[in-house]
């Protein structure tokens, strides 16, 4: 903010750029308001999005900190972590469907959270089309590779 | 005989009254298209009382010392919601804000609000911020005959959305969130208010019809919670708590 005086009537001396005929353009706002969008294409998704968020994130606080306590405190704390560790936890169908859940309401719980900060922040369509592009594919990247990796896990790969 | 005694009090005063008036330095964004395609920030010191409203302060520039700034005003006492602007980085009225609250010993700021298309000066385009408006069909929606006498509310019902019938469509609350700066679809705080209005009025029958039109993907779900509408409201309406009232009577409908 610049605390000088100016005056707002004739920036350049002389040279007049706009005048009443010739005025300068306006800056419109980002995404303009447009008619309301047409019946069919509402839907409930975004209702879902919020809800999901909510619940998914409470049952991550459990799944989070639950994995964060074995992995990292207790039993030894992160040096006991190695390939047979791993091994040994993904033996059992309970921590196979720990790991999977989790990774699955973590990825969709940050991929919603950082389409609606794309959708609150980037402006352009163009930018919002690619970031929310590219963001998908990781996520379905990152879905399946966990995914295909839990259930096709071989603890005696050489 | 009235005015004899006026006349003793003012006597009676000494003639070396401290003077109310202080100089306070109004500091405006102005913009104008036929001038230039940039907005500059403008000083203007004026002698006022303290006591007086921003609104009295605008005035006395346009009509003492600068014709040409312009800012919309009607009625100057708070009903009419034309003089919402951003004062010191808020939104607010300026015919309901005194100078002595607003810590008239620095400049005080004074811009047009934002996320609306700045026309001149302090005047913004609000046809956006009405659309939104009549998107959310602010009216009363019934079915069936009409009744021959009014149609009867009782005291409980009629408290349900008393705080949202307060609205004066000022777009304080509007201009003030964050989402809609970046997202003019985003249908915005005062449409949602109004929609409040009917959907929890128990006279009406659109209320369905409403949901849906605020169940859209630019309707209460993009709302984030920041509470800057609330905080900005003239009125006091708890804006945040009437969109989230919204949000439930959605899911409460789904579920």
């Amino acid at each position: 903010m610049s605390a000088e005086t100016t005056s707002a009537v004739g920036p350049v001396e002389g040279e007049r750029l706009y005048d009443v005929d010739n005025p300068a353009p306006l800056i419109e706002p980002p995404r303009k308001r447009t008619k309301k969008s047409p019946k069919t294409a509402r839907t409930n998704f975004e209702l879902y999005g919020w809800l999901f968020m909510r619940l998914s994130g409470i049952v991550l606080v459990v799944l989070v900190l639950g994995h964060l306590l074995i992995q990292l405190v207790l039993d030894g704390g992160v040096s006991k972590i190695g390939f047979a560790f791993v091994a040994g936890r993904w033996a059992s169908p309970f921590w196979q469907t720990w790991d999977l859940l989790m990774l699955w309401l973590a990825m969709l719980h940050g991929a919603n959270g950082l389409r609606t900060v794309i959708n609150d922040y980037a402006e352009r369509p163009t930018t919002r089309f690619w970031l929310k592009n590219l963001l998908y594919t990781a996520t379905v990247f990152t879905v399946l590779l966990g995914t295909l990796v839990i259930f096709t896990f071989d603890p005696n790969i050489r | 005989m009235a005015t004899p005694t006026l006349d003793k009090v003012e006597d009676a005063k000494p003639a070396s009254a401290p003077s109310p008036y202080i100089t306070v330095t109004f500091r405006i964004r102005r913009y104008n298209p036929e001038i230039s395609s940039e907005a500059e920030w403008q000083d203007f010191p004026i002698e006022i009382d303290p006591k007086e409203r921003v609104l009295d302060g605008l005035h006395k520039i346009k009509w003492e010392t600068d014709g040409t700034l312009t800012f919309r005003r009607s009625c100057a006492h708070g009903i009419c919601g034309s003089d919402a602007m951003r004062i010191n980085g808020k939104n607010r009225l300026a015919c309901k804000t005194l100078i002595k609250d607003i810590n008239p010993e620095k400049p005080i700021t004074i811009e047009a609000i934002k996320g609306l298309t700045v026309l001149k000066d302090l005047v913004v385009d609000m046809d956006p911020f009405f659309q939104a408006y009549r998107d959310v069909m602010p009216f009363l929606i019934t079915k069936g005959n009409e009744p021959t006498r009014e149609r009867l509310q009782s005291a409980e019902d009629r408290e349900r959305f008393d705080d949202t019938t307060k609205c004066i469509l000022c777009a304080a609350c509007t201009s003030s969130c964050p989402v809609f700066w970046n997202d003019g679809q985003y249908f915005g705080p005062a449409a949602i208010v109004n929609a409040h209005r009917f959907i929890f009025d128990s006279r009406d029958e659109g209320g369905e019809q409403r949901l849906e039109i605020l169940n859209d993907k630019d309707g209460v779900w993009r709302c984030r919670t920041t509470f800057n509408c609330t905080d900005a409201c003239p009125r006091g309406i708890e804006v945040t708590k009437a969109i989230q009232e919204v949000k439930r009577a959605l899911i409460t409908r789904r579920f």
